[in-house]
């Protein structure tokens, strides 16, 4: 069961990995994600599932490596199996089925852009894809976006590729170009978000974003993903992950991912020391 | 010899040992010990206790059988009507069920029979060996869903009957809230995995990591060629106070804070990946099992002040007797009478501490207790650097959404008959699902009855 059919590097710290998960394959819609663990004694971390394949029964995860979980996950090899793997879960994204819409992702948020970015493409929306990393070494999945973009912008805030700057200048130069969106998708750090939506806000451009809070259960079940979006506390596992950027409260969301920093800070070194982590 | 009136009490690890540890508090009895409480039972004839029992457990029987020695027997005998006693003989709230209405209670104590259905339960769980269920085959594929203590007597009960029966379970292991709710300290998740393997040796099919409703509907069950579906989803949506401050860090639900330190173990992190945070000086807002639960497990993790803090009085808390008892020797704090108002936080956004309201009781409400009014001009602040909010939970509206013609009362619960039949037809349901938060035993005795109906119905197909 779940056994890693395909692993790859698109960068030292950026991992992608397609699984066999035939019944998440089966359900799975743009937008949707899983829960995984890798070892007995692991935590359960949410991925969005970027992309899937009905017909093979398969799901594409990509991750960075941020923690131990994910570290874990960067060891395992092709023919290795997931522990556990549930879902789809979350609401599928609504997304137009015409117009102009610009898809923007920071860092790994290219992840679940993309399979947002192929619906928009293959339903015959015009997709204007920007997106940015800290530097060029980081920027992944340019390939597997232009196929699915009428229109493509690299930025780099270190100036090693494309645009010097951040996602949300370049957004903010297009408009400013005169360029017109119908929405606009913006996924990625929670900070790149945040600025995403004050570009927006004066436009009132409806501006979508996808959140990636803590989890545990992933069914409703806990509320520790719980983010304040207008004046209501929303459970992101079940009524997101996909919210109105411009409702959202940034700050707490900020706030609330990084209640456990030191733990797993503790958690890492903990595992290296006894050996667990083979390559750090 | 005159009979005597009081019970023999439970053996327990000293409290100030076992707030230093997750091991089980109650060590129960020996065999000196639930010899001489068993010879208390006066075998009566038309026994009540058994009345007061959701699952009929023969219990003059299986006293009998322990007063003479034959333990392990006595343990089958329990295992007749009930799958899993080693867990309800730890967690039913016997002073309200069959020892509420033993006739011994009427001049003294009743007889303490849920201590000796642990003993019994143990010792066949320990010496009894295998036991091997002769199983008739008979057509008939029945889905469970979930695999709390409902969805496991309804699939054990299904398979020893000889119907081909497959559970699906959400979350990564089985058994519902007796693995990622109740503490390592009240029940060893050591039994609960014997328990479920119980089940599982009948013949049960365990698919975890299936969410029904995400990854499969009930439609595509039926379409799989199930002729019957058993839903005992729980009741696992937590609820919480919509007061200011509740989002802040530190504030936790009792179900998410619960789930990471038992389902998750964080009481031993790192050593197991997920954190919690521990706190100094902890409040569990609530007087349920729940919040009993909350409150010890924030004392074994270390909290130097762990209170709790419900807005009713003493006599109006719904949890067990014995936990309230083990909770006090356990130097848990009780606020009575006291509601938070709104959670106080510092610049980081992290919990400091909560303005509550001082209460009095009023008139009787709905629920027939006592309505809890606030005294105006009592505010005050209690320092805390964890709240958990156990107020209670409401059935998970996954399955009901995503079903159709499954009818819901307007707080979620599943509507269904008295054998558990819902209005979509090969569709049952039981337990938390549709009572709203209750029991084990209860979840289990409709398991049961869900059961019984099932097999009757696929008997017609
Ligand atoms: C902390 C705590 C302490 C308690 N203490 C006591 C006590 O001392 N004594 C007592 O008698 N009772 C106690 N209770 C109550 C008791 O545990 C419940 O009444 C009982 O577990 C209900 O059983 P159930 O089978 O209906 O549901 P649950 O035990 O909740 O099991 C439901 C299962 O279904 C799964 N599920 C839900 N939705 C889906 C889906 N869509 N697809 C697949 N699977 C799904 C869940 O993951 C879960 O495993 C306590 C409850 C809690 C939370
Ligand atoms: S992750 Fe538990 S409710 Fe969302």
């Amino acid at each position: 069961m779940y056994r890693i059919r395909k692993r790859q590097d698109l960068s030292d710290i950026i991992k992608l990995l397609v699984v066999d998960a035939p019944l998440i394959a089966e359900k799975a819609e743009p937008g949707q994600f899983i829960i995984l663990r890798v070892r007995d004694q692991g935590e359960r971390i949410p991925l969005t599932i970027a992309d899937f394949d009905r017909e093979k029964g398969q799901i594409t995860l990509v991750f960075q490596i941020v923690g131990l979980t994910t570290e874990l996950l960067a060891q395992l090899e092709e023919g290795d199996s997931l522990l556990d793997l549930v879902g789809p879960l979350g609401q599928p994204a609504h997304l137009p089925e015409s117009g102009r819409v610009a898809c923007i992702a920071g860092g790994v948020g290219v992840a679940p852009l993309y399979p947002k970015a192929k619906a928009l493409y293959q339903a015959g929306v015009e997709v204007i894809t920007i997106i940015g990393a800290r530097d060029k070494g980081l920027l992944v999945m340019t390939d597997m976006m232009d196929a699915v973009s009428t229109q493509m912008h690299l930025c780099t805030d270190d100036g090693s590729l494309g645009y010097h700057g951040f996602v949300s200048g370049r957004l903010q130069e297009l408009l400013d170009a005169g360029e017109q969106f119908d929405e606009v998708v913006a996924i990625g750090p929670l900070p790149m978000m945040r600025a995403t939506v004050e570009v927006t806000r004066p436009l009132g451009l409806k501006t979508w974003v996808s959140l990636n809070p803590i989890m545990v259960d992933g069914t409703g079940m806990c509320g520790a993903c719980r983010v304040s979006v207008g004046d209501k506390t929303q459970f992101a596992c079940v009524d997101g992950p996909m919210f109105d950027g411009h409702l959202v409260d940034f700050a707490e969301a900020m706030r609330r991912n990084q209640m456990y920093l030191p733990e797993e800070e503790k958690s890492l070194h903990h595992c290296r020391c006894r050996g667990g982590i083979s390559h750090a | 010899m005159p009979k005597r009136t009081e019970r023999l009490p439970m053996p327990t690890q000293p409290a100030d040992e076992r707030i230093e540890n997750f091991e089980e508090v109650n060590l129960g009895f020996t065999a000196d010990l639930a010899q001489a409480e068993a010879k208390r039972c006066i075998q009566c004839k038309k026994p009540k206790c058994v009345e007061g029992c959701p699952v009929n457990v023969k219990i003059p029987e299986f006293i009998a059988q322990i007063v003479e020695g034959e333990y392990v027997e006595a343990g089958r005998i329990l295992k007749e009507t009930n799958n899993l006693p080693a867990i309800c003989g730890r967690v039913c709230p016997q002073e309200e069920q069959c020892e509420k209405l033993c006739i011994l209670g009427k001049r003294g104590e009743p007889v303490a029979i849920g201590r000796l259905e642990r003993f019994a339960a143990d010792c066949e769980r320990e010496q009894g060996g295998d036991m091997t269920v002769e199983r008739p085959s008979r057509p008939g594929k029945v889905a469970i869903v979930g695999s709390g203590p409902a969805g496991l007597t309804c699939a054990a009960d299904l398979a020893i009957r000889g119907f081909d029966v497959t559970m699906f379970e959400a979350l990564h292991a089985p058994g519902g809230v007796l693995m990622y709710g109740i503490p390592e300290f009240r029940l060893p998740k050591q039994i609960v995995q014997t328990e479920v393997n119980y089940v599982l040796s009948l013949g049960v099919t365990l698919e975890k990591n299936v969410i029904i409703g995400r990854t499969l509907t009930i439609d595509d069950l039926f379409k799989q060629g199930f002729q019957a579906v058993f839903l005992g989803t729980g009741a696992g949506l937590p609820k919480f106070m919509n007061i200011p401050g509740e989002n802040l860090n530190g504030v936790y639900s009792a179900n998410e804070w619960l789930t990471r330190v038992n389902l998750m173990k964080a009481y031993d992190f790192p050593c197991w990946d997920t954190p919690v945070k521990p706190g100094s000086r902890v409040a569990v807002v609530g007087g349920g099992n729940v919040a009993m639960d909350a409150v010890r497990c924030a004392r074994r993790l270390g909290a130097e002040k762990a209170s709790i803090v419900y807005r009713r009085s003493r006599q109006e808390m719904p949890a067990r007797a014995e936990e309230v008892e083990h909770a006090e020797h356990e130097g848990i704090e009780f606020h009575m009478l006291t509601n938070p108002l709104r959670v106080l936080g510092d610049d980081k956004g992290w919990v400091t501490g909560m303005e509550c309201i001082r209460m009095e009781l009023g008139e009787p409400d709905a629920s027939g207790r006592r309505r809890p009014v606030p005294i105006e001009g009592s505010e005050f602040i209690m320092p805390v650097d964890i709240a958990v909010m156990a107020l209670g939970t409401s059935p998970n509206p996954i399955v009901a959404t995503t079903t159709t013609g499954l009818d819901t009362e307007r707080w979620g619960g599943l509507i269904a008959d008295e054998t558990g039949l819902t209005s979509r037809p090969g569709v049952w349901a039981g337990g938390d699902a549709v009572t709203g938060a209750a029991t084990v035993i209860e979840a289990m005795g409709a398991g049961k009855k869900a059961a019984e109906a099932i097999a009757c119905y696929l008997e017609t197909l």
